[in-house]
């Protein structure tokens, strides 16, 4: 059988660049015609990228594409070192014992405990803004603080240490002016400091997170120390700026649709379907995952076969705003059931801190709205300075009245 | 004497994630964006217990022969 890929035209990818929070109209062109389409990236071999979201959707869920292989393989990749982690190079059945260790920590009904904690945190946080007067950096003042706070609610991290912490754990944001050089070394605090609480919690036990993977590791199949950390600095690093991202994010979606703003504030008991159209809608990666899969074996897809031994790469983004799958895909629409979108991913990678940022992101929607009912742009929409060069959309600060 | 396992997903918490489908697609399968055990009884097998523990909503029920409650 001829080689598809052999008669198909390999573009160069990313795209052309785009502002703010629009997607490349080449997805959508891709979509109607070329639903697998042959890409090169500026650092490794080619591969295929899928648009459409049946595609993506199987892709992510099908255990014939391994995440594993790819740390063996020269991946394609936007940067010369690849990116990877302990839980994403891993398939099933490795990947399996660690997930179900660390799941207990973050399930939906142990996030729930949190829930009025993090209401409070984001009261104090807008006492402080309405104190300061406006105008307000909703970005520095809220979103970043605000998963700061709860990452450390939630690993147990004392009081007195918490700046600290929150300054190691700023080496995980992208837009920071820290050299490469100071931000290795907070990562390697980081790293020797959760390596403490961990020791303490194998002392006495404890309740929170680290408690839960230390207490994991101490019973049958046990989670090394090493695994302990590198899970921790996993679990920071992906949950961090993301969802200090999509809050910034989310918020400039609902104050550039007045009419959804509207609609949310009239019914706030729309906010955790508002969540989920809004992870639909928001494209939060710049570009295609940055977790490719290989097709261990032919693969069928809906719109075609992967051979065996070819990297994917699934553009979740433009699949999210897939017509086939969302009527009216572009319009963001707060009443539209949109819990299958693909921002958390899907199947046996699913995000595996999705409870915790759902509940993030609804406890910030409704603090933020019920306390500001005036709440706009303090600055016209087209001059929001927006972070380049990152894998991560939003905006660097977004200065805000009320 | 063979035992079994009974596997139950409650639709009503079940979100659709497919973490137990991509875990154990031997014994788990997403309809129309809900997961469905492929057998509702079926051998003991560690990877039911795995998918089970795996699941963010703690939507999997998985019982023995006596009735005993293995997850969640």
């Amino acid at each position: 059988m001829e080689d598809a890929s052999a008669v198909q035209v390999v573009r160069a990818y990313p795209f052309g660049p785009v502002v703010g929070l629009e997607i490349d109209p080449m997805y959508f062109w891709l979509q109607d015609h070329e639903p697998l389409s042959r890409v090169k990236l500026p650092f490794g071999e080619e591969g295929w990228l899928l648009v459409r979201y049946d595609d993506v959707r199987m892709a992510l869920g099908d255990h014939r594409f391994s995440l594993a292989e790819a740390a063996v393989r020269d991946v394609p990749r936007l940067t010369p070192q690849r990116f990877g982690g302990i839980m994403t190079d891993l398939d099933p059945p490795q990947h399996t014992r660690l997930r179900r260790l660390v799941t207990k920590a973050f399930t939906v009904r142990r996030v729930e405990q949190l829930r009025t904690r993090a209401a409070q945190i984001a009261g104090e946080l807008l006492d402080a803004m309405v104190a300061s007067g406006p105008p307000a950096d909703l970005q520095q003042d809220f979103a970043v603080p605000l998963p700061g706070l709860m990452v450390c609610e939630l690993l147990g991290v004392p009081y007195a240490d918490r700046d600290e912490f929150r300054e190691w754990v700023g080496a995980f944001m992208s837009v920071t002016a820290l050299t490469a050089e100071q931000r290795g070394a907070h990562v390697g605090q980081l790293a020797a400091y959760v390596g403490t609480l961990a020791a303490q919690r194998r002392q006495s036990p404890t309740d929170d997170l680290l408690g839960a993977l230390v207490l994991a590791s101490d019973e049958g199949d046990r989670l090394t120390e090493d695994e302990v950390i590198q899970l921790t600095l996993q679990i920071l690093a992906a949950g961090y700026e993301s969802t200090a991202s999509q809050i910034t994010n989310f918020t400039y979606a609902l104050l550039t649709h007045p009419d959804q703003l509207a609609l949310l504030r009239s019914r706030p008991e729309l906010t955790p379907g508002a969540v989920d159209e809004l992870m639909r809608w928001v494209p939060l990666l710049v570009t295609a995952d940055t977790l490719p899969r290989y097709a261990r074996e032919d693969v069928t897809l809906p719109s075609g076969t992967i051979p065996a031994g070819n990297p994917v790469l699934l553009a979740k983004h433009a699949a999210n705003r897939d017509p086939r799958a969302y009527p009216d895909a572009d319009r963001l629409d707060l009443t539209r059931d949109a819990q299958g979108q693909l921002g958390f991913g899907h199947g046996a990678h699913h995000c595996l801190g999705a409870p915790l940022a759902r509940m993030d992101l609804q406890v910030a929607l409704t603090a933020l709205l019920a306390r500001f009912p005036g709440l706009r742009l303090a600055l016209p929409e087209d001059h929001v300075q927006w972070k380049t060069g990152m894998a991560v959309r939003g905006p660097v600060t977004l200065p805000v009245s009320w | 004497m063979n035992e079994h396992w009974t596997v139950r997903v409650d639709r009503e918490l079940c979100r659709g994630t497919g973490v137990c489908a991509g875990t154990a697609p031997r014994y788990f399968r997403l309809v129309n964006g809900r997961s469905q055990p492929v057998d509702h009884v079926v051998d003991p097998d560690e990877i039911v217990l795995d998918a089970a523990a795996s699941c963010p909503t703690e939507a999997i029920a998985i019982e023995d022969d006596s009735g005993h409650r293995l997850a969640p």
